[in-house]
């Protein structure tokens, strides 16, 4: 059995440290905003003329007068991506880059996608990513609640909310694209932050009508010993998924495999170092959970 | 216990076999195929357009201000009261009466059977709000009026949009309403949406007028510009035809001048306007304005009683025939705006498939092989359980034939992972009731029943964000919140239905064995 608790401590300062600076980060640096929230045009191209680099192209960007943009390689080695981001563009902006790109490059480009965000678009979505992602902890601390005590219940929130603010951190940190597909991944990590929670939780909760001797900061590393295999065996099945999305499924998944893999990896560790000590802080014991069951 | 009857096999046998054969279906030919649903790919899988067009409704307010303007005119004059100072300011109707006239005026506007302000029954609520001051009367479009505005105006512009796209020949377009002031246009297999982009830019709102010296004429003039912007000419606002009057419009080539015109034919209405303004105008300039611009001012020659025309204008063919498809589609009640627009081209598409489904491999392979090193037998089990869960899904996918988009496939592969979960749960379970009982059996049927509260309560929580997801999330993003939640089904019942049924045979042939996981 290995002494989870004796490092409860330990791992809440360093959780609180990553949330403090998490946040700072957030406040700060703030996110890197795509095309999806922030508004403006993306373009994925392919050139077939090898010559053609982020240099070359960058120059011919800036002679179209478009305003702050920003390319970069896009996995493959004559993949580009180009963010814009002017606003209002007409409806024949594309066909003008188009026929300027040709002009003063030469060679000929695949436009591979194209994505054109009007600003009121832009806010609307970012409105309804954020009313997602409240919604849906909004969802989980009322569903937790039912089904446990709300003791439980505010262990897991307070856990899915390290979960998200540290991989949004993390998103600020290494300024990574924040876009729907985030919000997605977001969405599945508290999913999936909840889900590790609840296994561990429905074990204390068990345990705790078994044993009235014992105290809960010892019940909560007996039940997470209990549980250890099944959450190792399945934190590693997800995250070979995710890492087999994350390597072979295309530059596309890229950012949400990633944003996932981190939810993982923390939604894992929180469930075990945030949602058992808040139990033991809140001095859960048999008492808490045989109101329940008389109610 | 775990016995199961013969009639529970046949049938978890049966389903299963169901859907295997409708997830495989989606791989053969369609005409040799039994089946003929699908799964659709969705627009950044199989490529194609995404165009959210917004609805300016500006200026249909404005022309029912206008209108109401003049019929208030009319209906006051006709009642004989007398009013002063009738105009527009700031998007309301403003005038004011003699004090003795208020109470009566006011009634023609608040009842309920008013000429003048329509009162909708449904909602309770006349066209016009009315705000009485002393004797100045100020009214401004209440919310159910605006309301009837923009949804009249977007049933219209839904059915020139449809028109229009359809006109241009794209496979099956979808053409559907968003909000009340909205129009959503996907367009697969297009990756160039340039011409349908430019085709939607345009109201295309034509009327025929009179070139005017005359600064005074009784209708009021306008200067307009000429479709070149180099040159201008003041125009009557007397419309002597506009597009409604048009049965047909087709580009042509004039032989004698060599250059490409749009022929159009009129309606009957149209004709004989055209033939009595033609009479009386023979020498005079007739300017043919599109969306507030000239596109030509020829001088007529001749009385035209034909009802056929040309309109010439330095066209190309490719201008002329779009002129023309704008001419016969009709006009736009109002301007569209591209509000989003998002193309994928084919290549990308079936990159992003290809990529998906060597991900879905190479991952579902590293859960089978670890699961397999992990519980042997039973990682057998749980690896068949998954390969059959996966034909669930697929097969449901295509009973309902669901939209499959990249973070789609995304969703399958993260529900490999988590699918095994349940399973996982169970074994683990069973592991440790095995060290406190003897009996196999009773074990393995104590591992199910405890397990149970912690993998529905596990599943309910993803199915929470999945649900949250589907009704927050647009596009792309609905697919894959689509595949997680029907995931949680399709893993659910084939872990209680396949998985327990497997372990359930092999546990009573080996209920003696020690050690069984």
């Amino acid at each position: 059995m290995i002494n989870f608790n004796k490092f409860y401590k330990l791992f809440n300062l360093i959780s609180l440290g990553l949330v403090v600076a998490s946040i700072l980060l957030l406040f700060f640096k703030g996110l890197n905003f795509g095309v999806d929230f922030k508004g403006g045009t993306l373009i994925e191209l392919r050139s077939n003329d090898k010559n053609i680099n982020v240099t070359s192209l960058r120059q011919s960007f800036s002679q179209m007068n478009l305003g702050d943009f920003n390319v970069k390689k896009f996995g493959n080695e004559n993949d580009f991506l180009i963010k814009i981001e002017k606003k209002d563009t007409s409806a024949n902006a594309i066909e003008v880059i188009k026929k300027d790109l040709t002009s003063s490059l030469g060679g000929s480009f695949n436009f591979r996608r194209v994505e054109n965000v009007g600003p009121k678009v832009s806010s609307e979505l970012l409105k309804s990513g954020i009313i997602a992602i409240a919604l849906s902890l909004a969802a989980m601390l009322f569903y937790i609640w039912i089904r446990f005590e709300w003791q439980f219940s505010l262990g897991a929130i307070l856990a899915l909310f390290h979960d998200v603010i540290i991989t949004l951190g993390l998103f600020s940190l290494f300024s990574l694209e924040i876009n729907l597909s985030i919000v997605a991944a977001v969405l599945t990590i508290v999913g999936y932050s909840m889900n590790d929670t609840v296994v561990i939780y429905d074990r204390v909760r068990e345990n705790l009508r078994k044993f009235s001797d014992i105290k809960i900061y010892e019940l909560t590393n007996i039940s997470i010993n209990e549980t250890l295999s099944r959450t190792i065996i399945t934190s590693v099945t997800t995250l070979l998924a995710l890492v087999s999305i994350y390597l072979f499924g295309g530059e596309i998944l890229k950012g949400f495999s990633l944003a996932m893999i981190m939810g993982v990896v923390f939604g894992t560790y929180s469930s075990i170092y945030i949602a058992n000590p808040i139990l033991v802080k809140l001095r859960v014991s048999q008492k808490t959970i045989l109101k329940e069951d008389t109610e | 216990m775990l016995y199961f009857s013969k009639l529970r096999i046949t049938l978890v046998s049966f389903v299963t076999l169901f859907f295997i054969y409708f997830a495989l279906s989606n791989f053969q030919d369609p005409e040799n195929s039994f089946i003929s649903k699908r799964i659709n790919l969705g627009l950044d899988l199989q490529g194609g357009s995404y165009l959210l067009l917004e609805i300016d409704n500006e200026p249909v307010e404005i022309q029912k201000l206008q209108n109401t303007t003049t019929v208030i005119r009319n209906f006051l004059k006709s009642k004989k009261i007398n009013f002063n100072d009738l105009r527009i300011q700031d998007k309301t109707i403003v005038f004011t009466t003699p004090i003795m006239d208020v109470g009566s005026v006011e009634a023609f506007f608040l009842d309920k059977e008013s000429e003048i302000n329509p009162y909708y029954n449904q909602y309770k609520s006349h066209q016009f709000d009315v705000i009485i001051e002393d004797s100045k009367f100020t009214l401004s479009l209440s919310k159910y009026g605006l309301i009837e505005i923009k949804t009249s105006s977007q049933d219209q512009a839904l059915e020139i949009v449809r028109r229009r796209v359809d006109e241009v020949g794209t496979n099956e377009p979808n053409i559907i309403k968003r909000g009340n002031n909205r129009i959503l246009v996907e367009l697969p297999g297009l990756d160039d949406p340039m011409r349908i982009k430019s085709l939607l830019g345009k109201t295309a709102n034509l009327t025929f007028r009179f070139v005017t010296q005359n600064k005074n004429d009784t209708f009021g003039t306008e200067m307009l510009q000429f479709e070149d912007g180099m040159s201008e000419a003041m125009v009557s606002k007397r419309i002597i035809l506009n597009g409604e009057n048009l049965l047909d419009a087709q580009p042509q080539m004039n032989n004698q001048t060599n250059e490409t015109v749009v022929s159009f034919t009129l309606d009957r209405v149209g004709a004989k306007r055209f033939g009595k303004a033609t009479s009386t105008g023979v020498g005079k300039q007739l300017a043919i304005v599109l969306d507030g611009k000239i596109v030509s001012a020829p001088t007529i020659q001749s009385v035209i009683a034909s009802g056929n025309g040309q309109i010439s204008g330095n066209f190309t063919f490719q201008s002329a025939t779009d002129l023309a498809l704008l001419l016969r589609s009709g006009a736009l009640p109002a301007p569209l705006n591209i509000i989003e627009e998002r193309t994928v081209g084919p290549d990308l598409g079936q990159d992003s498939i290809n990529a998906g489904v060597i991900a879905l491999m190479i991952g579902f392979l590293l859960v089978i092989i670890f699961m397999f090193f992990k519980y042997k037998i039973f990682g057998l089990i749980a690896n068949i359980t998954l390969l059959v869960n996966l034909f669930f899904l697929v097969g449901i996918l295509t009973l309902f034939e669901a939209t499959l988009t990249l973070p789609g496939i995304a969703g399958i592969i993260l529900t490999v992972g988590m699918a095994v979960d349940a399973n996982v749960l169970i074994f683990e379970r069973i592991k440790e009731e095995c060290k406190k009982e003897k009996n196999n059996i009773i074990a393995f049927d104590t591992g199910y029943v405890k397990s149970k509260t912690a993998i529905i309560d596990a599943n309910i929580t993803t199915l929470i964000a999945a649900v949250i997801l589907f009704f927050m999330g647009s596009g792309p993003v609905k697919g894959f919140s689509v595949t997680l939640a029907v995931g949680i089904f399709t893993t659910l019942f084939s872990v209680y239905f396949i998985a327990r049924m497997l372990t359930g045979l092999y546990v009573v042939r080996n209920k003696e064995k020690t050690k069984l996981i």
